[in-house]
């Protein structure tokens, strides 16, 4: 027996013209993330995508998996492949329904009749199968208003389909329609839910991370990969810039006021990110700010970094409590790999007593005497890329 | 390179590596089954067994292979107090334990088990009076390890039993001697100990397998239940490839006449070193083993220091190998300040040790001195 993964598009539906173009973007995610499970043809048609794997020992719980991970999937489901006729969907959808149908005690069938030439009408394929599934499994009783399960038979162009409920898939918009964007990732926990949020939103991620040995050391760029494969998944194949920050980070300390370390330091990491966001066809960068979590988070502090680049910088986590930042990052399995203990580059040369209301100009003349541009060409012309998947 | 991490790990040995091969290559047998290879490799599982007995000093029939030091200091410390759970409840140990065994120590408070834990003096030294003050009755085991892990100092397991003695208490003793084991003498029956925990790969043995030693005659509870291998103390199919591995490591230990020479020397030279650099303290005490010495570089963090130091190809530890990013709680428990636990670095010798690796040790720190802005 055949099996088939069924996908709705979710928001995608509602884009008008743009539609096919955003489906083409979600089928191409669905086809680089399934390509490593095998052969899978897939074809799309009122607003379901089928995905059918060529093989027979295709991994199915893998492949719903990782469906289940992609942006633009409202809702998907696996299905029984059966031939456009009523014997044929009952010989081969009832026993396919045998694993889902034992833990239950009622059902319901729905039957969705896109294909109009189908003798039967979509009310007596729901008798006709409700019937079958009656006698094929004692146990059950059929509740239209309250089912443990929804059983849905389809009949659509290339053939019909039986399956039983359906999953919820990751929402948002496909991976890159949204543009492309520059992440700023430490080692945290925000950044990666900063990330990932954006992700969800149709962006191509862009990551850079700032290193400073002997200060920090390979563990914490080791973290950084590991949290971004777990945004990759998501997201699709990350290019991460490390950008060598120790010079910087030593000039700041020894020539600037210690009350605007976290700032100025702040500062040029938003600099160099804006230049590495550029030649990367960036058109905004993420921050996993969120107002007042830390001295340099405050709206006054905020506002000091912001003023660091005319690049749009995009903060998802602003306005959320750490609880609700930590629920996310559960979720998407980044939590366990954040809070491992390193040195990342943010706690390093962390001032005793950080302005929580800095002045821009008090900090603009607090930067004073370093030669900035200098500083960051060098960082930038020594920055090394990699892929992340 | 120049290795002086040896507390965390050792390089396999040449006669490991090369036992395990021809082993490897040539055998897979299971020592339970009933054919001849299932014999083969009961006999060599046993000659391996006697070789780990030598360098202890014991029976080989009191030795039992685990899959780690961690393991045989669980099993110990869980096994001994359960078995002795109807004769009284109070178990004592010290501050200072690897977590393998403090660890252990919290999972008996919460099966009702009174723990005491000694403090260290300021040199990490467990003074004899409060073991005695500790002990009564009512003490069923008393744990302490021979060598601490990160200061070096030797702790007076040989006083646990006579101070029992004298104070009517008959508990099980038990020692960790992972950091001692290979480099001087530890005999149980000169401890005292009862149960006594040793690693391969601290002794340019493999990882995946120590042992623990149990006297004859005494009983404890073991943890993992199934085939009842190693005489029931330690279900699970015998690791017989480790076994080898670990076997030909105790062979191949030299005289602690000759690593204690090697090792003083060695010591010496640190602390020579030590004086002459500026900010430089050492926190282990005078007495400790010459193979670990515990320092602080003020003004320099730890992981910064080892960063610095190991793109110059010198490899030490911050602090415990075991208890990365974490303040240690064996410095917190000697009383030393916030400054010079941040700043402390663990240098530990293998008989593979040259006095160049620790020229190589004190040019780079005095590097870092130079070239390392210091935390305000």
């Amino acid at each position: 027996m055949k099996e088939i993964i069924l996908i709705k598009n979710g928001e995608l539906a509602l884009k008008g013209l743009n539609r096919s173009n955003f489906e083409d973007a979600m089928i191409k995610q669905l086809r680089r993330r399934l390509k490593p499970l095998g052969e899978v043809e897939i074809k799309k048609a009122q607003s379901t995508v089928f995905v059918q794997p060529a093989d027979e020992h295709f991994d199915f719980d893998e492949a719903l998996r990782r469906v289940s991970m992609i942006f633009g999937i409202a809702a998907f489901s696996r299905a029984a492949v059966c031939d456009k006729d009523m014997d044929d969907i009952i010989a081969k959808g009832v026993p396919y329904l045998k694993d889902a149908l034992a833990g239950v005690k009622t059902f319901k069938v729905d039957a969705k009749r896109a294909d109009k030439r189908f003798p039967l009408d979509s009310p007596q394929i729901c008798a006709r199968f409700g019937e079958v599934l009656l006698e094929a499994y004692p146990h059950l009783k059929v509740d239209v208003k309250n089912p443990d399960i929804r059983v849905v038979v389809e009949v659509r162009d290339f053939a019909a389909y039986v399956r039983a409920g359906q999953l919820h898939g990751a929402g948002g918009m496909p991976v890159p329609t949204g543009g492309k964007a520059g992440i700023l990732i430490s080692g945290g926990i925000d950044s990666p839910v900063a990330a990932w949020m954006m992700a969800k939103r149709g962006i191509e991620l862009f990551a850079v991370h700032f290193a400073s040995p002997p200060y920090t050391g390979p563990r914490a760029e080791m973290k950084v990969k590991e949290l971004l494969r777990k945004v990759a998944a998501y997201s699709g194949r990350i290019k991460l810039a490390v950008v060598p920050f120790t010079e910087i980070q030593e000039q700041i300390s020894e020539n600037c006021k210690e009350e605007y370390f976290t700032l100025i330091m702040r500062r040029y990491m938003m600099r160099i990110a804006e230049i590495l966001a550029r030649r990367h066809d960036c058109k905004a960068l993420i921050t996993g700010e969120s107002v007042g979590q830390v001295a340099s988070q405050t709206m006054a502090a905020l506002g000091v970094t912001d003023a660091a680049t005319d690049m749009l910088v995009l903060r998802p986590l602003i306005g959320m409590d750490k609880e609700e930042i930590i629920a996310i990052s559960r979720k998407i399995d980044t939590f366990d790999i954040s809070t491992l203990p390193y040195e990342d580059c943010c706690t390093v040369f962390t001032p005793k007593h950080p302005r929580t209301r800095p002045e821009l100009d008090k900090v603009i003349e607090a930067e004073g005497a370093l030669a900035a541009d200098e500083m960051i060409k060098r960082a930038v012309d020594s920055t090394v890329f990699e892929w992340i998947e | 390179m120049h290795y002086l991490d040896n507390s965390a790990t050792t390089p396999l040995c040449r006669e490991s590596a090369e036992r395990m091969k021809e082993y490897m290559d040539s055998h897979f047998g299971n020592p339970s089954s009933l054919h001849r290879l299932g014999s083969e490799a009961q006999m060599r599982m046993d000659d391996a067994r006697r070789s780990v007995a030598r360098a202890i000093g014991c029976d080989s029939r009191e030795v039992y292979f685990t899959s780690c030091g961690s393991e045989a200091d669980n099993t110990a410390v869980l096994g001994a107090a359960r078995a002795r759970r109807r004769a009284g409840r109070r178990v004592i140990t010290t501050a200072v334990e690897h977590s393998a065994v403090l660890e252990s120590m919290k999972q008996l408070e919460r099966e009702g088990f009174e723990v005491i834990y000694l403090k260290p003096d300021s040199g990490g030294n467990i003074s004899e009076q409060s073991l005695a003050d500790a002990v009564n009755g009512d003490t069923v085991l008393v744990s302490m390890m021979l060598v601490n892990n990160e200061s070096g100092a030797r702790l007076p397991v040989e006083r646990i039993r006579p101070i029992c003695r004298d104070a009517g208490a008959d508990p099980l003793i038990h020692c960790d001697a992972v950091q001692a084991f290979g480099r001087m003498s530890v005999r149980p029956d000169r401890l005292g100990v009862d149960l006594m925990s040793i690693s391969a790969h601290k002794v340019h043995g493999p990882k995946g397998i120590g042992a623990l030693y149990v006297a004859r005659g005494k009983r404890i509870l073991p943890l993992i239940l199934g085939g009842g291998q190693e005489r029931g103390m330690r279900s699970g199919t015998e690791s017989t490839l480790l076994c080898e591995g670990f076997a030909a490591a105790c062979d191949a230990l030299p005289g602690y006449d000759e690593q204690n020479g090697l090792y003083t020397a060695l010591r010496e030279r640190i602390l020579r070193r030590a004086a002459e650099c500026d900010g430089v303290t050492v926190n282990s005490p005078p007495d400790a083993v010459p193979y670990i010495t515990n320092i602080s570089v003020r003004g320099i963090r730890s992981e910064t220091m080892m960063h610095f130091l190991e793109e110059r190809d010198v490899f030490v530890s911050s602090g415990s190998a075991c208890s990365k990013g974490a303040v240690s709680h064996v410095l917190v428990s000697m009383g030393l300040d916030r400054g010079d636990i941040d700043s402390a670095l663990r240098i530990s010798l293998s008989r593979m040790n040259t006095a160049e690796d620790i020229d190589r040790l004190f040019d780079g720190i005095e590097a870092a001195k130079q070239r390392l802005r210091r935390r305000r």
